[in-house]
Protein backbone atom coordinates (compact mmCIF):
# COMPACT_ATOMS: atom_id res chain seq x y z
CA UNK A 1 0.00 0.00 0.00
CA UNK A 2 1.69 3.70 -0.82
CA UNK A 3 -1.81 5.59 -0.36
CA UNK A 4 -2.71 6.83 3.07
CA UNK A 5 -5.83 5.94 4.37
CA UNK A 6 -6.62 10.26 4.49
CA UNK A 7 -5.92 10.47 1.00
CA UNK A 8 -9.28 7.81 0.37
CA UNK A 9 -10.61 9.81 3.13
CA UNK A 10 -10.23 13.13 1.43
CA UNK A 11 -11.58 11.59 -1.62
CA UNK A 12 -14.95 10.61 -0.04
CA UNK A 13 -15.60 14.08 1.37
CA UNK A 14 -15.15 15.58 -1.83
CA UNK A 15 -17.25 13.23 -3.18
CA UNK A 16 -20.22 13.72 -0.32
CA UNK A 17 -19.72 17.95 -0.36
CA UNK A 18 -20.69 17.43 -4.29
CA UNK A 19 -23.48 15.41 -3.60
CA UNK A 20 -24.75 17.60 -1.01
CA UNK A 21 -24.30 20.44 -3.10
CA UNK A 22 -26.44 18.38 -5.96
CA UNK A 23 -29.19 17.98 -3.53
CA UNK A 24 -29.52 21.26 -2.31
CA UNK A 25 -29.47 23.44 -5.63
CA UNK A 26 -30.70 20.74 -8.01
CA UNK A 27 -34.77 20.65 -8.97
CA UNK A 28 -34.29 18.20 -11.48
CA UNK A 29 -35.37 14.46 -9.64
CA UNK A 30 -33.27 12.82 -11.92
CA UNK A 31 -29.91 14.44 -11.26
CA UNK A 32 -30.89 14.68 -7.31
CA UNK A 33 -30.71 10.38 -7.91
CA UNK A 34 -27.58 10.97 -9.64
CA UNK A 35 -26.46 13.09 -6.32
CA UNK A 36 -27.56 10.72 -3.99
CA UNK A 37 -25.79 8.06 -6.07
CA UNK A 38 -22.73 10.15 -5.39
CA UNK A 39 -23.30 10.23 -2.02
CA UNK A 40 -24.06 6.26 -1.36
CA UNK A 41 -19.97 5.85 -3.17
CA UNK A 42 -18.74 8.34 -1.14
CA UNK A 43 -20.02 6.12 1.83
CA UNK A 44 -18.82 3.00 0.18
CA UNK A 45 -15.20 4.24 -0.56
CA UNK A 46 -14.87 4.99 2.99
CA UNK A 47 -16.26 1.49 4.21
CA UNK A 48 -13.52 -0.11 2.22
CA UNK A 49 -11.02 2.57 2.88
CA UNK A 50 -11.34 1.61 6.31
CA UNK A 51 -11.83 -1.81 6.48
CA UNK A 52 -8.18 -2.31 4.12
CA UNK A 53 -6.62 -0.40 6.76
CA UNK A 54 -8.04 -2.39 10.31
CA UNK A 55 -7.94 -5.18 8.06
CA UNK A 56 -10.73 -6.41 8.66
CA UNK A 57 -13.13 -8.32 6.13
CA UNK A 58 -16.18 -6.49 7.91
CA UNK A 59 -15.64 -3.16 5.82
CA UNK A 60 -16.25 -5.60 1.92
CA UNK A 61 -19.14 -6.97 3.24
CA UNK A 62 -20.64 -3.71 4.66
CA UNK A 63 -19.89 -1.82 1.09
CA UNK A 64 -21.41 -5.34 -0.65
CA UNK A 65 -24.79 -4.92 1.18
CA UNK A 66 -24.51 -1.27 0.55
CA UNK A 67 -24.02 -1.73 -3.23
CA UNK A 68 -27.24 -4.04 -3.57
CA UNK A 69 -29.31 -2.41 -1.47
CA UNK A 70 -28.72 1.04 -3.14
CA UNK A 71 -29.40 -0.71 -6.95
CA UNK A 72 -32.92 -1.44 -5.19
CA UNK A 73 -33.13 2.31 -4.29
CA UNK A 74 -32.30 3.21 -7.67
CA UNK A 75 -34.76 0.89 -9.40
CA UNK A 76 -37.85 1.88 -7.09
CA UNK A 77 -36.82 6.04 -7.20
CA UNK A 78 -36.71 5.34 -11.06
CA UNK A 79 -39.94 3.97 -11.15
CA UNK A 80 -41.49 6.23 -8.98
CA UNK A 81 -39.64 9.49 -11.29
CA UNK A 82 -41.62 7.57 -13.89
CA UNK A 83 -45.23 7.50 -12.67
CA UNK A 84 -44.21 11.34 -11.56
CA UNK A 85 -43.43 11.68 -14.73
CA UNK A 86 -46.73 10.71 -16.49
CA UNK A 87 -48.94 12.06 -13.86
CA UNK A 88 -46.98 16.11 -14.16
CA UNK A 89 -45.36 15.81 -17.61
CA UNK A 90 -42.39 16.91 -15.79
CA UNK A 91 -39.48 16.63 -13.99
CA UNK A 92 -38.98 19.38 -12.14
CA UNK A 93 -39.80 18.24 -8.29
CA UNK A 94 -41.33 21.79 -7.50
CA UNK A 95 -44.06 20.74 -9.46
CA UNK A 96 -44.74 17.86 -7.36
CA UNK A 97 -45.35 19.25 -4.73
CA UNK A 98 -49.29 18.86 -4.49
CA UNK A 99 -48.65 14.69 -4.94
CA UNK A 100 -51.52 12.51 -3.52
CA UNK A 101 -53.51 9.75 -3.60
CA UNK B 1 26.23 -0.92 -6.09
CA UNK B 2 24.44 0.25 -8.91
CA UNK B 3 22.51 -2.54 -8.60
CA UNK B 4 21.02 -1.39 -5.36
CA UNK B 5 20.65 2.68 -7.14
CA UNK B 6 18.54 1.33 -9.74
CA UNK B 7 16.32 -0.87 -6.91
CA UNK B 8 16.18 2.50 -5.33
CA UNK B 9 14.85 4.09 -8.44
CA UNK B 10 12.88 1.80 -9.98
CA UNK B 11 11.06 1.63 -6.04
CA UNK B 12 10.32 5.39 -6.59
CA UNK B 13 9.30 5.08 -10.07
CA UNK B 14 6.78 2.31 -8.70
CA UNK B 15 5.69 4.46 -5.87
CA UNK B 16 5.11 7.61 -7.68
CA UNK B 17 3.42 5.76 -10.69
CA UNK B 18 0.78 4.80 -7.80
CA UNK B 19 0.80 8.24 -6.63
CA UNK B 20 -0.19 8.95 -10.66
CA UNK B 21 -2.69 6.65 -10.48
CA UNK B 22 -4.10 7.63 -7.14
CA UNK B 23 -4.24 11.09 -8.52
CA UNK B 24 -5.69 10.13 -12.17
CA UNK B 25 -8.50 8.80 -10.69
CA UNK B 26 -9.30 11.30 -7.81
CA UNK B 27 -9.08 14.01 -10.82
CA UNK B 28 -11.48 11.39 -13.26
CA UNK B 29 -14.10 10.53 -9.35
CA UNK B 30 -14.33 14.38 -8.75
CA UNK B 31 -14.50 15.83 -12.27
CA UNK B 32 -17.29 13.55 -13.54
CA UNK B 33 -18.95 13.57 -10.29
CA UNK B 34 -18.95 17.62 -10.95
CA UNK B 35 -20.14 16.78 -14.51
CA UNK B 36 -22.94 14.63 -13.74
CA UNK B 37 -24.33 17.37 -12.05
CA UNK B 38 -23.26 20.48 -14.49
CA UNK B 39 -23.96 19.18 -17.52
CA UNK B 40 -26.73 20.66 -19.54
CA UNK B 41 -27.55 17.59 -20.98
CA UNK B 42 -28.75 14.48 -19.05
CA UNK B 43 -27.78 11.88 -21.30
CA UNK B 44 -24.12 13.53 -21.01
CA UNK B 45 -24.54 13.28 -17.53
CA UNK B 46 -25.50 10.18 -16.83
CA UNK B 47 -22.32 8.78 -18.99
CA UNK B 48 -20.42 11.22 -16.89
CA UNK B 49 -22.09 9.34 -13.62
CA UNK B 50 -20.40 5.94 -15.46
CA UNK B 51 -16.62 7.76 -15.32
CA UNK B 52 -17.75 8.60 -11.37
CA UNK B 53 -18.89 4.84 -10.64
CA UNK B 54 -15.65 3.43 -12.69
CA UNK B 55 -13.30 5.54 -10.96
CA UNK B 56 -14.85 4.85 -7.02
CA UNK B 57 -14.23 0.78 -8.72
CA UNK B 58 -10.99 1.44 -9.49
CA UNK B 59 -10.54 3.28 -6.09
CA UNK B 60 -11.57 0.08 -4.47
CA UNK B 61 -8.88 -1.84 -6.78
CA UNK B 62 -5.71 0.32 -5.29
CA UNK B 63 -7.56 -1.04 -1.92
CA UNK B 64 -6.78 -4.11 -2.80
CA UNK B 65 -10.23 -5.68 -3.10
CA UNK B 66 -10.73 -6.73 -6.54
CA UNK B 67 -14.04 -8.41 -5.67
CA UNK B 68 -15.81 -5.40 -4.36
CA UNK B 69 -14.40 -3.86 -7.55
CA UNK B 70 -16.20 -6.14 -9.91
CA UNK B 71 -19.05 -5.61 -7.85
CA UNK B 72 -19.25 -2.01 -8.47
CA UNK B 73 -18.42 -2.40 -11.77
CA UNK B 74 -21.35 -5.06 -12.44
CA UNK B 75 -23.99 -3.54 -10.52
CA UNK B 76 -23.29 0.27 -10.76
CA UNK B 77 -21.76 0.75 -14.15
CA UNK B 78 -23.12 -1.98 -15.71
CA UNK B 79 -27.37 -1.89 -14.59
CA UNK B 80 -27.75 1.31 -12.82
CA UNK B 81 -26.16 3.21 -14.63
CA UNK B 82 -27.66 2.06 -18.32
CA UNK B 83 -31.00 2.18 -16.16
CA UNK B 84 -30.57 5.69 -15.46
CA UNK B 85 -29.93 6.57 -19.57
CA UNK B 86 -32.78 4.55 -20.61
CA UNK B 87 -34.98 6.64 -18.20
CA UNK B 88 -33.68 9.47 -19.41
CA UNK B 89 -34.46 8.55 -22.53
CA UNK B 90 -37.99 8.32 -21.76
CA UNK B 91 -38.04 11.77 -20.94
CA UNK B 92 -39.31 14.50 -23.37
CA UNK B 93 -36.98 16.09 -25.61
CA UNK B 94 -36.49 19.41 -24.24
CA UNK B 95 -36.80 18.55 -20.49
CA UNK B 96 -33.63 16.64 -20.96
CA UNK B 97 -31.73 19.94 -22.35
CA UNK B 98 -33.32 22.08 -19.95
CA UNK B 99 -31.22 22.89 -16.52
CA UNK B 100 -33.47 23.14 -14.02
CA UNK B 101 -32.09 24.32 -10.70
CA UNK B 102 -32.95 27.43 -8.40
CA UNK B 103 -30.75 30.30 -9.16
CA UNK B 104 -30.82 32.00 -5.21
CA UNK B 105 -30.03 28.54 -4.02
CA UNK B 106 -26.48 27.67 -6.04
CA UNK B 107 -24.47 30.41 -4.46
CA UNK B 108 -25.89 29.18 -0.80
CA UNK B 109 -25.43 25.92 -2.30
CA UNK B 110 -21.81 26.01 -3.35
CA UNK B 111 -21.50 27.81 0.51
CA UNK B 112 -22.76 24.60 1.81
CA UNK B 113 -20.53 21.96 -0.08
CA UNK B 114 -17.72 24.26 1.14
CA UNK B 115 -18.16 24.43 4.27
CA UNK B 116 -18.73 20.50 4.65
CA UNK B 117 -15.53 19.85 2.57
CA UNK B 118 -13.32 22.23 5.20
CA UNK B 119 -15.21 21.24 7.89
CA UNK B 120 -14.98 17.58 7.84
CA UNK B 121 -11.70 17.98 6.44
CA UNK B 122 -10.72 19.73 9.52
CA UNK B 123 -11.93 17.42 11.99
CA UNK B 124 -10.44 14.44 10.24
CA UNK B 125 -6.98 16.23 9.70
CA UNK B 126 -6.75 17.07 13.34
CA UNK B 127 -7.73 13.47 14.38
CA UNK B 128 -5.32 10.56 14.58
CA UNK B 129 -6.21 9.02 11.10
CA UNK B 130 -3.83 11.62 9.19
CA UNK B 131 -1.14 8.92 9.81
CA UNK B 132 -2.89 5.69 9.41
CA UNK B 133 -0.61 2.97 7.15
CA UNK B 134 -0.86 -0.56 6.99
CA UNK B 135 1.70 -3.74 5.90
CA UNK B 136 -0.37 -5.97 6.42
CA UNK B 137 -2.20 -8.41 3.85
CA UNK B 138 -5.00 -7.70 2.23
CA UNK B 139 -8.44 -9.19 3.54
CA UNK B 140 -8.92 -12.44 1.23
CA UNK B 141 -11.93 -12.42 -0.59
CA UNK B 142 -12.55 -15.89 0.61
CA UNK B 143 -13.20 -14.16 4.14
CA UNK B 144 -15.93 -12.02 2.79
CA UNK B 145 -17.50 -15.22 1.26
CA UNK B 146 -17.49 -16.77 5.18
CA UNK B 147 -18.34 -13.69 6.61
CA UNK B 148 -21.62 -14.30 4.08
CA UNK B 149 -22.41 -17.54 4.74
CA UNK B 150 -21.83 -17.63 8.64
CA UNK B 151 -22.32 -14.64 10.55
CA UNK B 152 -24.37 -12.41 7.90
CA UNK B 153 -26.55 -15.55 6.24
CA UNK B 154 -29.63 -13.49 8.06
CA UNK B 155 -28.84 -10.54 6.30
CA UNK B 156 -28.08 -12.26 3.08
CA UNK B 157 -31.51 -13.53 3.08
CA UNK B 158 -33.12 -10.19 4.16
CA UNK B 159 -31.19 -8.80 1.38
CA UNK B 160 -32.85 -11.00 -1.40
CA UNK B 161 -35.89 -10.15 -0.12
CA UNK B 162 -35.81 -6.67 -0.05
CA UNK B 163 -34.42 -7.01 -3.47
CA UNK B 164 -37.06 -9.27 -4.59
CA UNK B 165 -39.39 -7.01 -3.15
CA UNK B 166 -38.07 -3.94 -4.68
CA UNK B 167 -38.15 -5.12 -8.01
CA UNK B 168 -41.42 -6.18 -8.09
CA UNK B 169 -42.42 -3.04 -6.76
CA UNK B 170 -40.77 -1.03 -9.35
CA UNK B 171 -42.08 -2.69 -12.32
CA UNK B 172 -45.90 -2.80 -10.42
CA UNK B 173 -45.07 1.39 -10.10
CA UNK B 174 -43.32 1.56 -13.68
CA UNK B 175 -46.44 -0.68 -15.44
CA UNK B 176 -49.49 1.20 -13.50
CA UNK B 177 -51.87 2.28 -16.63
CA UNK B 178 -54.33 4.16 -14.38
CA UNK B 179 -51.97 7.08 -14.06
CA UNK B 180 -53.40 10.15 -16.18
CA UNK B 181 -51.39 13.51 -16.71
CA UNK B 182 -52.69 15.96 -15.11
CA UNK B 183 -52.42 19.40 -16.21
CA UNK B 184 -50.29 21.99 -14.41
CA UNK B 185 -52.18 24.32 -12.11
CA UNK B 186 -49.82 27.09 -12.06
Amino acid sequence: MSNELIDFVIVSIALLGIGIYGLSVKRNAIRMLFAIEIVINAANLNMVAFGRFLPHSGGQTLALFSIAIAAAEVAVGLSLIIVAYRMYQNIDIADYRSLKG
Amino acid sequence: MWLKTLKLKLLIEVLLMADAIFLALSVLTIGSAIAALELRSLIYGSIALMGTLGGVAGFFLLLDSPFVAMFQLAVYVGSIAVLILFTVMLVKRELIFKKIEDKRRKFAGIALMLVFMVGLGAVIMDSGIKSVTTDEPAVDFRDIGADFLTYYWPALILMALILAGSVTGALVLARREDVESEQRTD
